[in-house]
């Protein structure tokens, strides 16, 4: 984590050090939420918006926060907000709240948030830590999105449905629906989000993979050149 | 010395934060408060309002509760019940039954029952049944708890309320019995409760919102 550029933080975040792909952390809720798409991108947002609150107020407050009492400070932080939200979503996504249940207060003991505010925003300036939290907060997002939209078209042939808790009546028209596909039971049963979350990884290795080697050949490329110069 | 000052100026922190951090969520909670009770009220309302229809009552259903203690008929200690009536008529009345069977738990459903003593209506608030198998108990998922509408206890005849398979008139599903057949169970209680209590069901004052919460 030598190189802090925002790109590199970004393309940290979303991709090369993905907390749910690559890190494979905060999998409880990961794996229990992602039923559906909507329930993944909601606690997805929320995860997201803890992160970032959380990583902004750790890296603000590292200079005066003693080394003894730095984590039972950073939980303090960040169960305040936690709960802040909770209350909010109650208050302005009722349903959806409803819906995600038990999984936002226990956001409270997802690795990822403690594991950013202690590896990244207690050691980072404020700029920095914002940066990281979103980048990392949105690659998780993705993540939660995509197994969640994955494991609700196999598994109830849908994509979006109930998408009007989270966005309001307009957004009834997004959800699809597959007509005479009844589902697989087994993507929405817990074993499905398992093998999803594999699939996943297998993906983003297998493109990784790719890409490396491309790189290995282009490097290669460019010696040979430089090989047949000299 | 040097030690000791550390660990107060430690201890300062720690307090200081716990300090912030209430008041964050104090002040999160008295500003959300008001809303979140609106949003339970009207999640309530309107779950009620399928079972008994707008029109058919010209009272507030929400504030109209009592708290009865039936738990051998309606699963629990204590059940609310929410009364809906018309100029100050019996029109139906709403019971939070707790089914205590279920495959995988309890299951919460809404009973209304018409002061008639038919049914007006049953819906499953929350449960832990299978899904794909026990969740078409849901509403959303098939119309079988849509077969409960307008039946009583002479309509199917006492004896028949139970599933098909145990002789009865109730459908079951393939691959879940225990589930239909324990909330045929429930709902034949229910009625039964209502039956006896029919006239204090409606005649009891009712209790102060506060307690009467739903679940």
């Amino acid at each position: 984590m030598s190189d802090n550029s925002y790109p590199n933080l970004i393309i940290d975040g979303l991709w090369r050090n993905n907390q749910a792909l690559v890190a494979l952390l905060g999998l409880c809720p990961l794996l229990a939420v992602s039923n559906t798409a909507v329930n993944g991108l909601g606690l997805g947002l929320a995860t997201t918006l803890v992160l970032v609150a959380s990583n902004s107020t750790v890296s603000l407050i590292r200079n005066f926060v003693r080394p003894e009492v730095r984590l039972p400070v950073f939980v303090l932080v960040i169960a305040s907000f936690v709960t802040a939200i909770e209350l909010g979503m109650n208050a302005f996504f009722h349903e959806l709240h409803k819906i995600l249940g038990i999984f936002i207060p226990l956001i409270v003991t997802n690795c990822i948030i403690i594991g950013r505010a202690e590896a990244f925003a207690s050691k980072s300036n404020l700029r920095h830590s914002l940066v990281d939290g979103l980048s990392i907060g949105i690659g998780f997002t993705l993540v939660l999105l995509t197994l969640g939209g994955m494991r609700e078209l196999v598994g109830q042939g849908t994509l979006f449905d109930q998408a009007h808790l989270m966005f309001g009546e307009a957004a009834r028209g997004v959800s699809l629906k597959i007509e005479d596909f009844p589902g697989m039971l087994i993507a929405i049963l817990p074993p499905g989000a398992f093998i999803g979350l594999g699939l996943l990884i297998m993906v983003k290795n297998l493109i990784d993979k790719r890409l490396a080697a491309r790189a290995a050949a282009k490097a290669g490329y460019a010696e040979e050149v430089q090989g047949l110069a000299g | 010395m040097n030690s000791r000052l550390a660990m107060f100026i430690a201890a300062g922190i720690l307090a200081t934060f716990a300090v912030l951090g209430t008041s964050l969520v104090a002040f999160t909670h008295s500003a959300t408060k008001a809303r979140i009770a609106a949003n339970e009220r009207e999640t309530l309302l309107r779950s009620l309002h399928a079972l008994v229809p707008p029109d058919t009552v010209d009272n507030d259903m929400v504030s109209d509760a009592i708290v009865v203690q039936a738990p051998e008929r309606l699963g629990s200690e204590s059940t609310t019940v929410y009364r809906g009536r018309k100029m100050e008529q019996p029109v139906a009345a709403v019971l939070t039954s707790i089914v205590p069977n279920g495959y995988s738990g309890p299951i919460k459903l809404l009973v209304a029952v018409r002061y008639d003593g038919t049914l007006g209506g049953v819906r499953v608030i929350s449960h832990k049944e299978t899904p794909g198998l026990g969740d078409k108990i849901e509403a959303s998922r098939s119309d079988w708890i849509h077969g409960f509408n307008d039946k009583s206890l002479s309509d199917p005849p006492l004896e028949k309320w139970h599933v098909k398979r145990d002789g009865g008139v109730f459908d079951q599903f393939t691959g879940a019995t225990v589930t239909p057949r324990s909330i045929v169970k429930a709902v034949k209680n229910t009625l039964l409760y209502a039956q006896n209590h029919k006239e204090a069901l409606y005649d009891r004052p009712a209790t102060s919102p506060t307690t009467a919460t739903q679940g």
